[in-house]
């Protein structure tokens, strides 16, 4: 009798204490998760598509190119899995990864305007409209994956659930930050002059 | 331990308040081409809100159109994301839908793919779109043409895509010729045991059995215009009332037969005006289904 007593003491604490909370979100917010790193993964393979034409344009600029590869070599090189979430440092090498292969694109991007044949170019153009459609949508798989984190990390920080998630091992994840955020905040500085 | 318990509420209040304010709201779904800058008149309107209604009566998907000044601050995409996913235009289960968003003043386009749409209208093909329906016609200042045009291909595109057929086109079919098997079991399911419990109560039972069963067969007779099926029904009526009549007897009681009352004249209520409904569908305002997830896909373009 006391035993059955208990057992139902513990199901009705565990539900009150957002333990099936904790279950759902953090369910979830590992789907969020998994859609964003199938949209980086997406935009990886498209990489390669782009170096190739790129590649075609006669004395294209072979310093962008490089840094393109390269940051793709890294990112790609990083092992990511759900557990990822949970170990902040490996989260911020992912992150830092991806941002530095985004710049490296939109630089190849920007110098690309340079060259009137790569511009007329179909294949180069097609390719462009499909990493600007990837782009958008890793925004969009980051912003659902932050507002799943937002909710689980509310949960896991307030009380009472936050004694919960002491006692079974949920803590807060992390959530994208921006890489260079002193360099945003400040103003950009615009020259016209010669430099290049 | 206070200074913290402060800096954690201020943090809150200004994390707050940049979501609420400086982003353009999302406008109310009031019909599938909704104009806020006045560009087109009522005539076009009418038209391309024709053509996308018609559209979803044939196949399910629903596409709207949005024209709005500026969407400044905000991107067009991020924008046309947020609104469409406010929206969930595409049906419930389905998730088709798409949107395009025109910012008028920006010259900016965007077509704006649910999931499950990505597929028949990749980012090549929005942008394909784009670029030979929209960007042409609207340098010409000819936002009608152009938005026609676009409708024309996204409808083009979409109807390559197997998709699970619309319920409405079915309702059609059955209320154009022949009768359904469907309206009539539920016809008898609710209406005979809450109508044939009053006409018994005030009938008395062997008087009101039959008279339930009459009027059963007499009614399944209009519908259906079959002797046999009229007289099934009207039989099947009759023993249903006289066999939960015995029953029922023991234990009914004043209330029970008040509350059968009442639910006989809401179910008589309803019939009516189902088929009201029926023909009536179609002609109204425009809603959402509540399916479509948009995941980002879609391109933008400008004139």
């Amino acid at each position: 009798m006391k035993r059955w007593l208990l057992c139902i003491a513990t199901v009705l604490a565990l539900t009150g204490c957002g333990y099936n909370d904790f279950q759902r979100l953090d369910e979830a917010s590992k789907s969020a998760w998994s859609e964003v790193l199938n949209q980086y993964q997406r935009r990886a393979d498209l990489i390669p598509n782009i170096v190739a034409s790129v590649k075609g344009e006669a004395n294209f600029e072979q310093e962008t190119l490089t840094k393109v590869v390269e940051a793709r070599a890294r990112a790609t090189s990083i092992q990511v899995t759900p557990e990822t979430l949970n170990d902040p440092a490996a989260f911020q090498k992912f992150q830092q990864a991806q941002g530095e292969l985004s710049s490296a694109l939109s630089r190849l991007m920007v110098v690309s305007e340079r060259y009137p044949d790569l511009k007329a170019n179909k294949g180069f153009s097609d390719l462009r409209v499909q990493l600007e459609g990837t782009e958008n949508r890793i925004t969009v798989a980051r912003n659902r994956y932050i507002a799943t984190v937002q909710e689980y990390n509310v949960l896991s920080r307030s009380f009472p659930t936050n004694l919960t998630a002491m006692v079974f091992k949920y803590p807060p994840k992390p959530v994208f930050t921006v890489q260079n955020e002193a360099q945003i905040s400040t103003p950009p500085q615009v020259d016209f002059g010669t430099k290049k | 331990m206070r200074a913290v318990w402060l800096f954690l509420c201020a943090a809150f209040v200004w994390l707050g308040t940049p979501l609420a304010q400086g982003v353009l709201p999302v406008p109310a779904l009031t019909a599938r081409v909704i104009d806020t800058t006045g560009t087109l008149d009522a005539i076009q309107l009418k038209g391309l809100d024709d053509k996308l209604a018609a559209f979803e009566r044939d196949k399910g998907t629903q596409i709207a159109f949005l024209l709005v000044p500026s969407t400044l601050p905000e991107d067009i995409s991020s924008y046309a994301n947020r609104v469409a996913n406010d929206w969930k235009i595409g049906r419930k289960g389905v998730g088709d839908g798409v949107l395009l968003v025109v910012a008028k003043n920006d010259r900016k386009v965007r077509i704006e793919v649910a999931k499950t749409l990505e597929g028949a209208v990749p980012d090549l093909a929005a942008r394909q779109i784009i670029e030979q329906a929209i960007t042409p016609n609207f340098r010409k200042d000819d936002y009608a043409a152009g938005l026609q045009a676009a409708a024309e291909m996204l409808i083009a595109r979409i109807n390559g895509e197997a998709l699970p057929a619309p319920p409405a086109a079915k309702a059609q079919r059955n209320q154009g010729g022949g009768f359904d098997w469907m309206d009539l079991a539920i016809f008898l399911f609710i209406a005979v045991p809450v109508g044939g419990a009053v006409v018994r109560r005030i009938l008395g039972r062997k008087i009101g059995s039959l008279a339930v069963g009459g009027g059963v067969g007499a009614i399944a007779m209009a519908i259906t215009s079959s002797i046999a099926v009229a007289g099934v029904a009207g039989v099947v009526a009759l023993l249903y009332t006289l066999l939960s009549g015995g029953m029922a007897t023991g234990n009914s009681t004043g209330r029970r037969s008040a509350l059968g009352g009442v639910l006989g004249g809401m179910a008589g209520g309803g019939w009516g005006s189902g088929g009201g409904g029926f023909s009536g569908g179609g002609s109204g305002g425009f809603g959402s289904g509540g399916g479509g997830d948009f995941g980002g896909g879609g391109a933008s373009g400008d004139w």
